[in-house]
């Protein structure tokens, strides 16, 4: 801001300053006078300026009144290019802006339908009330104009309006009268109608969309004659018909069906959401069946578009699969990544061979596995690695194939694929107790390799749980006892641990560093969780010897690999959300958008429910709009819940709130406990046998999100 | 839905901003060229910052950028984005920094036209033409009420890709059958994945409205067909180039029989309802060049080429190749640009090739030894051997064995089988058409392990 006139006046003369650019334009803008018939002179000085207007800034706002000037010069082009500086300026220069309201408000008059149509689409883009309250007028007016192209522009203009003045428009007519306008004969005006509904509605807790069956048929029928981006928008409100039958659910899924053949992927991935929505008020399992193997192969296809769909179509491949595991069941082999696929679309390929993985595939699985584990890019290659140990722990019976595989990538000795081997190879013991401890020599000898802080945890964990079978097990965790101090607390937290299990299973070994580390752990830490830790190990040692072995190597509970299972609630919301930008991050929509309208599966009597939901979601409770009607309550009952117990609904809404509200937090605690990593059993263990520990595959971003390349992966999220 | 369409360089300068509704600051195009284009981090397509989602393609020298605020549909806003792209190609030829420089306000104009509050509206290119236009000659067209009440119509109509006027003295319709052969070969020789991306693309020149019935040797078009309109008459009317008969002989397995296709898309004007019911692909062209279909094929792929390598590496220093392809169609067909890119260790110093067939050359800068063939001839089968000497390096690093690819491309040949059966023109005049096919199939990704 200071250095402007400086720069000016010491600039030599041949640099234009942007006044004299500004003053040039205008110029030459003027210049032609009368002789300038088509007014070409003052198309090529626009043009100047429009280019410009991106390029440097805010320069050419000086030039505002001239242009208003120009707006009423009989020439279509030379109103777009000034149309387009006002839209641009007018928030900045709104008393300049004024004087062009008269001749859009003129030009929506016009009788040319191009004409009215860029007036009132102009006229709505700009934030400046004395524009907003001209609109409305002329707006009704035009929401009934006999030209179709006006009346899907005046549709789209309700819903801008309801972006600049919310309340003008609630206490206007117009959303009725937008409403009225669904009768309309055009498809793509009723297209156009949807879209802005759809858009008001998602801006404004206050109003809801419902669309009844023969609505929703009407807006199947007239599918065929939109354009693809109107089918994509019918398609979308379509989402707010709630199927009262089962019946009339799959008749509409049906006549859907064969949009999942239009070649622009927005319109498939559209009627994929709207099908699958609809399956969930279809009965008859077969039908569902049926209509499940429709979504498969439009889904494969999307994998032969630019990179940006194909990872659109397998975000959406992982959450359909946990849906509905039925898609997708046979086609593994299309998710095997090209070598020149992009790192987006080979990592999300990667978790879906994963879940696609089963005994019969195992080995071609593996086999691709292996050839991944020599790329060139560390993160894909990691990825692979631990994609390996997982399937190991996934697959009883695949679990000494995957281990052969795991310790031939170890042999060739690249520091970061033995990291990551070591760590899934830990998994591997705890997951499989003495079985494949015969391996433990080949791991150890790389001990030397590792020196990220999860690798060496891993290491420790296994000298400390065999400490009786590995012959220098204290010489080992003397090594890395030495540097105690310079590791990270997950590292120390593994060493105290390990080494009360050395001295647990040999104490002679062990006396003389138990006392040292149990000393450090105490009185040299700041860390509140090694200090507590420590404090609980000396006590324990110090009381009872026996119990303290019967805790610290005492059973562990059993892990699965399971851990990109969305839970029911979430994996619901997104199963609305097919194809939108929540479904690339798989996360609960509002944790990604915060000011995004929710979307629940709404009651109805055709809501069919699997026993595994019943005891999982709450839609019931979570949305009370259903519950009111009292004629439909009691089919809820009746229907829905059988765990419900009859009598009084509200008491068991509100004790059934208390109760999911009480587990979900009991559960949230516990995730936060696995994610922390520090799932070692000698401690964890005691208090909830049951509970699955869960090996997460994304462990490595938790900790350094930046570093590990997380970009890659869509764990982009910067909230 | 779209809050804004930006347009940056490579530079990161900003080209294009316009924004469809007030959240769409123009700070923004600084969060973006930070976070994004100078941050090489960032591999991603989309990237969410606040509640702010930026999502780009990248065209040339290009950046395409979508703002959106929303939960918003994002494969929409790809599909858009690329729809941008290809208007920009038929509009400018080639739509690069240079084409948006010299077209700063058409651009504009465009986007005005076919985004209405971030919802994209109509986007065919004819339409578009009709009153959109580089030379500001037809527009004037436009400023008459009656021309522009017929664009109108055209705009929001059902048939919104043709206009109802097209005339042409000589009506003809040109198919082309592209298809994509993909291979993935393991270094034990097992095909891991074969399969076949095929477009169909028409270039009409034909007059009126004219309905088009087309029909494919597709195994379930077939089971139905015999209850069907039109059926037995095969290709009488199909015009060919004289190739056809070769390809009959050559692929006679997969030509007798039919095909089964995994999965079809089609092109905006094909009745999709109509297909489903009876298989019937039934649709009104666009006027000139469109894609009429892609589909896909997994079952009985035929692959033009058999490629058997064998690499050594000998010590650290040297690597070995011998690498042998043998074309697999009938002697009457030829590839032509055949082009085999054999992977050499990143510390190759030097190589020396010999080759039975063609021109080897080590290319540096891509770590590969290129095999370049001009015109391979059927059941010819060629040999390359070749030996890479490698520098010493103080941090050996295992090689990493990228595939060996391929890439050719290979007329009157398809490696799914697939024919088209006829094409049949109605139109109320009722005049007679010439419909011309051709067949070619090109490598998609061909890659061999070794």
């Amino acid at each position: 801001m200071f250095i402007a006139p400086f720069v000016q006046t010491s600039s030599p003369p041949w640099v234009r300053s942007p006044q004299g650019k500004v003053a040039e334009l205008r110029q030459e803008l003027n210049s032609g006078g009368k002789k300038d018939k088509n007014y070409s002179a003052k198309k090529i000085a626009l043009k100047k300026i429009v280019a410009n207007m991106t390029m440097s800034n805010n320069d050419m706002i000086a030039l505002f009144p001239d242009i208003v000037d120009c707006m009423n010069l009989p020439s279509l082009e030379i109103k777009k290019m000034c149309f387009l500086f006002l839209v641009n300026y007018s928030r900045m220069k709104p008393e300049i802006a004024l004087k062009a309201l008269p001749i859009l408000v003129n030009d929506m008059e016009a009788t040319n339908p191009l004409v009215r149509a860029l007036a009132l689409r102009t006229i709505a883009y700009v934030h400046v009330r004395e524009f907003v309250e001209a609109t409305v007028q002329p707006l009704k007016r035009l929401m009934g104009d006999m030209d179709p192209y006006v009346r899907k522009t005046a549709a789209f203009c309700v819903a801008k309006l309801y972006e600049h003045d919310r309340k003008m428009v609630e206490t206007s007519d117009l959303i009725a009268r937008l409403n009225d306008m669904l009768k309309d004969e055009n498809p793509t005006v009723v297209s156009s109608v949807l879209a802005s509904l759809v858009d008001i509605w998602g801006r404004s807790e206050t109003i809801s969309l419902t669309i009844d069956y023969s609505s929703a048929s009407k807006l199947v029928s007239i599918l065929p004659d939109c354009s693809e981006w109107g089918q994509t928008y019918i398609l979308e409100a379509l989402m707010s018909y709630v199927p009262q039958d089962s019946a009339e659910a799959l008749l509409l899924a049906e006549r859907i069906a064969p949009r999942l053949s239009h070649s622009n992927s927005a319109v498939v991935l559209t009627s994929i959401r709207v099908i699958l929505y609809l399956m969930n008020y279809i009965a008859d399992e077969r039908h569902v069946t049926s209509l499940s193997k429709k979504l498969s192969p439009p889904l494969v296809t999307l994998l032969s578009k630019p990179p940006e769909v194909q990872y659109l179509a397998l975000r959406n491949a992982i959450l359909i699969l946990q849906k509905r595991p039925e898609v997708l069941r046979n086609d593994i082999r299309v998710f095997f990544c090209n070598y020149n696929d992009p790192i987006y679309v080979k990592v999300t390929k990667l978790e879906l061979i994963f879940m696609l993985t089963t005994k019969e595939n195992i080995s071609v699985v593996l086999a691709e596995l292996r050839e991944y584990a020599t790329e060139i890019d560390v993160h894909f290659v990691r990825k692979a690695v631990r994609a390996i140990g997982k399937l190991a722990i996934k697959i009883e019976s695949a679990a000494k194939q995957c281990i052969d595989t795991l310790l031939d990538l170890v042999n060739a000795k690249i520091p970061y694929i033995v990291q990551e081997a070591t760590v899934v190879i830990r998994n591997i013991f705890r997951k499989y107790p003495n079985q494949y401890e015969s391996i433990i020599g080949q791991v150890i000898q790389n001990i030397d390799e590792l020196d990220e802080p999860e690798a060496k945890a891993a290491i420790i964990w296994i000298i400390g749980q065999y400490a009786d079978r590995i012959e220098n097990s204290d010489g080992l965790l003397q090594d890395y006892l030495a540097t105690f101090h310079d590791e990270t607390i997950e590292v120390q937290l593994a060493l105290l641990t390990a080494t009360v299990k050395l001295f647990i299973q040999r104490p002679t070994k062990g006396q003389q560093l138990v006392p040292q580390v149990l000393k450090w752990c105490t009185e040299e830490t700041d860390d509140p969780d090694l200090r507590d830790r420590g404090y609980m190990y000396w006590r324990l040692l110090s009381t009872d010897p026996t119990t303290a072995r019967q805790i610290v190597m005492g059973q562990k509970p059993p892990i699965s690999a399971e851990s990109e299972k969305l839970d029911s609630r979430t994996l619901e919301e997104l199963c609305l959300n097919v194809g939108t930008l929540a479904t690339v991050y798989l996360k609960p929509v509002q944790q990604v958008f915060r000011s995004a309208r929710t979307r629940r599966l709404q009651y109805s009597p055709a809501l069919q429910k699997t026993q595994e939901d019943l005891t999982s979601t709450t839609w019931q409770f979570a949305a009370p709009v259903a519950a009111p009607n009292p004629v439909t309550s009691p089919n809820a009952v009746a229907n829905g819940t059988a765990t419900t117990p009859g009598g009084s609904t509200n008491a068991a809404v509100n004790a059934a709130d208390s109760y999911f509200s009480s587990v979900a937090a009991g559960t949230q605690q516990m995730a936060a406990l696995d994610l922390g990593g520090r799932e070692d059993g000698g401690v964890g263990g005691g208090g909830a046998p049951q509970l699955q520990y869960v090996v997460n595959q994304n462990q490595q971003q938790a900790y350094q999100p930046q570093l590990a390349g997380g970009a890659a992966t869509g764990e982009l999220l910067l909230l | 839905m779209l809050s804004g369409i930006l347009v940056f360089n490579q530079k990161g300068e900003n080209l294009i901003f316009r924004a469809f509704r007030n959240d769409c600051r123009p700070r923004l195009a600084d969060i973006f060229r930070i976070q994004v284009i100078s941050n090489p981090q960032v591999r991603s397509p989309i990237l969410t910052l606040g509640s702010t989602t930026f999502s780009h393609v990248k065209h040339e020298n290009i950046y395409l950028v979508a703002v959106t605020k929303s939960n918003a549909n994002a494969a929409l806003v790809f599909e858009f984005l690329y729809r941008l792209v290809l208007l920009g190609k038929s509009y400018f030829g080639k739509f690069d920094e240079e084409a948006v420089k010299n077209n700063f306000v058409l651009i504009y104009e465009l986007l005005d036209e076919i985004l209405d509050f971030g919802y994209p509206q109509n986007t065919e290119t004819d339409t578009l033409k009709m009153y959109i236009t580089t030379e500001g000659v037809k527009s004037a067209i436009a400023n008459n009420p009656t021309d522009s009440s017929r664009i109108t119509q055209q705009a929001t109509g059902a048939l919104s890709w043709r206009r109802a006027d097209v005339k042409y003295r000589k009506n003809e319709a040109f198919v082309d059958v592209i298809e994509d052969v993909n291979l993935l070969m393991s270094a034990t020789g097992t095909v891991l994945r074969a399969d076949v991306n095929g477009q169909i693309v028409m270039r009409a020149y034909l007059s009126g409205t004219p309905e088009c019935k087309f029909g494919l040797n597709d195994r379930l078009l077939l089971d139905n067909d015999s209850a069907g309109p039109g059926s037995g008459s095969t290709s009488g009317s199909l015009g060919n180039n004289g190739n056809k008969m070769g390809l009959g002989s050559s692929k006679t397995r997969a030509a007798a029989g039919s095909v089964t296709l995994e999965d079809c898309q089609f092109h905006q004007c094909v009745k999709l309802g109509r297909f489903d019911a009876d298989r019937i692909i039934s649709f009104v062209p666009p006027d000139g060049e469109f894609e009429l279909m892609r589909y896909r094929a997994t079952e009985n792929v035929n692959l033009p080429f058999k490629v058997h390598p064998i690499v050594r590496e000998i010590g650290t220093t040297k690597v070995e190749y011998s690498v042998a392809i043998k074309a697999n169609y009938s002697s009457k067909l030829f590839a032509t640009n055949v082009i085999i890119r054999i992977p050499t260790p990143l510390n190759t110093a030097k190589t020396t090739e010999r080759t039975s067939q063609g021109r080897a050359k080590y290319e540096p800068e891509h770590n590969n030894i290129v095999w370049k063939i001009a015109r391979f001839s059927g059941g010819s089968e060629y040999v390359l051997t070749a030996e890479a000497t490698l520098t010493s390096m103080t941090n050996q690093k295992a090689w990493s064995r990228p595939p060996l690819s391929l890439n050719f491309s290979l007329l009157m040949f398809t490696s799914s089988g697939l024919l088209v059966r006829y094409l049949k023109v109605f139109e109320k005049s009722n005049y007679s058409s010439v419909k011309w096919v051709r067949y070619m199939t090109r490598a998609g990704s061909y890659e061999i392990r070794f």
